[in-house]
């Protein structure tokens, strides 16, 4: 496919997503809301070192605002009839979705940063070199990027009815936050936690926080960044098989 | 204006959903600059075959073919050449008018200046031009398809596929949408169009396509369609005073109903047949109020073809 009308495709996709998605109550909730709730309803009451617990809670702030917009937009727009026009554009599906991903990893990368932000001036979270802070922004484009696209596999199922990606979304996305080492670190987990562990995308991100942030680490940087991409490709090609497949149902 | 190469071209297309053959072996061409009707019932394969159309679904067997351009192999190419308003193809509610047809602008690569003055163009003729900076949520039903088909339109198409374009909608949107795609076929587009509206068809298609449980059974001009099973015409008149049938009786009047105030006089003969109600309100001394000959009709053909009952 042409470059040219395969970006233009993406960005006014996105554009659109963007104007139109964003504010949406559900978005608002799952992607704003709900990890700052998870933080306060751990921090507040305990003694813990927030400083060793950031990365953490960083990593799941950027989980959850990447892969809330993408579950939705696909069942909105069966759901409200749209879906259909959107189709009859010159643009494939992959376009569509890389669409809705982009709008997904800007969300996610915003409101990382904006944590992020907080927590250098607030809770006088330091990154420790300049390259660090190349790498945190890799890790964070590249988390976007993966969970951004989670989001998307999440809205492949044909319904148009919201309420049910959202229930598959919550039953595959809350799972992940308690085995990717946000709430015990990776390196106190043992055994087959460990093991489960590996099988999360999220893992790579909070070790790479980790390592940026504390300094504690557990993986290669190269295998962290190897893993996010794999997985990332793996989601892609998946819920673009899974759109095609879906293409006509619910519409 | 016809031209040589056809607009659209349908080669054995199937499609099946499961055990189910919704679309079965259809084959047909739709001329360049012709308004081509595609009929059927609920549920005939209407709507599959226009997804096929417009690469929303892929046929199992067969191939489609726009302007030359196969959808299946070049499907972006093939959808710049066309403007589809699908059945259920709402436009954005959240953004307004003008937005909506800025997006669809853009999809097809339109620049801004252009999109713009056509925007101005399409909003004025669609009498969209107060209430283009509202969100289209605010809009009638009528106003959002019109703003749909404005949206479909946006590139200038060569072909224009619409399907149900005028469902449910007032008469005066029907008008303008109607109009429209005159104004689309004037200019030179190629018109795909379904609709349950017979009378519709029957007045703006040149050539009809009737589709049943998933296979075509008639393709022809409404003209010949309309005169393939019924060879009996009817006379509707109105008198000043009540008539009875035996009054109007002859040999060559196969049938007579009284409906309400008018007389419907079924016969092969409709020349001898005004000739005899002239001769017998002159004798009689009624006022003839109106007087209208109608042909066989498109929908007696439509039922016929599709199996239903009237």
């Amino acid at each position: 496919m042409n470059f040219s009308i395969l970006s233009r495709g993406i960005t006014i996709t996105a554009e659109k997503n963007i104007r139109i998605y964003y504010k949406k109550a559900p978005v608002i909730i799952f992607g704003i809301l709900f990890p700052l709730f998870m933080f306060i309803s751990f921090y507040i009451g305990r003694d813990i070192d927030i400083i060793r617990f950031f990365p953490g809670f960083l990593a799941m702030t950027l989980f959850f605002t990447a892969s809330s917009v993408g579950p939705l937009i696909t069942p909105w727009e069966k759901q409200a009839g749209t879906y259909e026009r959107l189709l009859s554009y010159p643009v494939k599906v992959i376009t569509i979705l890389l669409g809705d991903v982009v709008a997904g990893m800007l969300f996610g990368s915003v409101i990382t940063i904006l944590v992020l932000t907080v927590g250098i001036l607030i809770l006088d979270v330091s990154i420790f070199s300049t390259i660090n802070i190349v790498i945190l922004a890799v890790a964070v484009i590249l988390g976007c990027l993966c969970f951004a696209s989670l989001g998307v596999l999440l809205a492949s199922p044909s319904s148009k009815a919201p309420s049910n990606v959202m229930m598959l979304s919550s039953l595959v996305r809350f799972p992940l936050i308690f085995i990717s080492g946000i709430f015990v670190p990776l390196g106190e987990l043992g055994g087959f936690g460990l093991l489960l562990s590996y099988l999360s995308p999220l893992t790579y991100l909070v070790d790479i926080f980790n390592a940026c942030l504390n300094g504690t680490g557990i993986f290669p940087l190269a295998l962290d960044i190897m893993a996010l991409i794999l997985f990332t490709s793996i989601f892609l090609a998946v819920a673009n098989l899974f759109h095609k497949r879906n293409l006509a149902k619910g519409l | 204006m016809i031209r040589d190469s056809p607009a659209i071209e349908v080669h054995n297309i199937t499609k099946r959903f499961g055990k189910l053959v919704a679309v079965n072996n259809v084959n047909f061409s739709v001329a360049k600059g012709e308004i081509f009707g595609f009929l059927g019932p609920n549920g005939a394969g209407k709507t599959t075959t226009i997804r096929m159309l417009t690469g929303i679904l892929i046929p199992d067997a067969g191939r489609v073919i726009i302007e030359g351009i196969d959808m299946e192999k070049d499907p972006i190419r093939a959808k710049m050449k066309m403007g589809i308003i699908p059945e259920i193809g709402n436009v954005y509610v959240d953004l307004t008018t003008r937005q909506n047809l800025l997006l669809s602008g853009r999809f097809y690569g339109l620049s801004k200046s252009t999109i713009e003055k056509r925007s101005e163009e399409m909003l004025s003729a669609l009498g969209l031009s107060e209430r283009s900076d509202d969100p289209v949520r605010t809009c009638s039903k009528g106003m959002k398809q019109r703003i749909s088909i404005a949206c479909a339109i946006i590139h200038e198409p060569c072909v224009l596929l619409l399907d149900e374009p005028t469902e449910g909608l007032d008469v005066q949107s029907r008008r303008l949408i109607i109009d429209t795609i005159s104004k689309m076929n004037d200019k030179g587009s190629t018109i795909f169009l379904t609709t349950h509206n017979i009378e519709e068809a029957n007045r703006l298609c040149k050539k009809v396509c009737i589709i049943n449980k998933g296979k075509i059974v008639a393709i022809n001009t409404p003209e010949r369609l309309k005169n393939t099973f019924d060879k009996t015409q009817s006379i509707e008149v109105a008198f000043n005073k009540h008539v009875n049938s035996e009054l109007l009786a002859s040999t060559f009047i196969s049938k007579i109903d009284i409906c309400g105030d008018k007389v419907h006089l079924y016969t092969n003969d409709p020349d001898r047949t005004v000739k005899h109600v002239v001769s017998l309100a002159e004798k009689n001394g009624l006022r003839i109020l109106s007087m209208t000959t109608c042909g066989p009709s498109l929908e007696e053909a439509f039922i016929k073809l599709t199996g239903g009952k009237k």
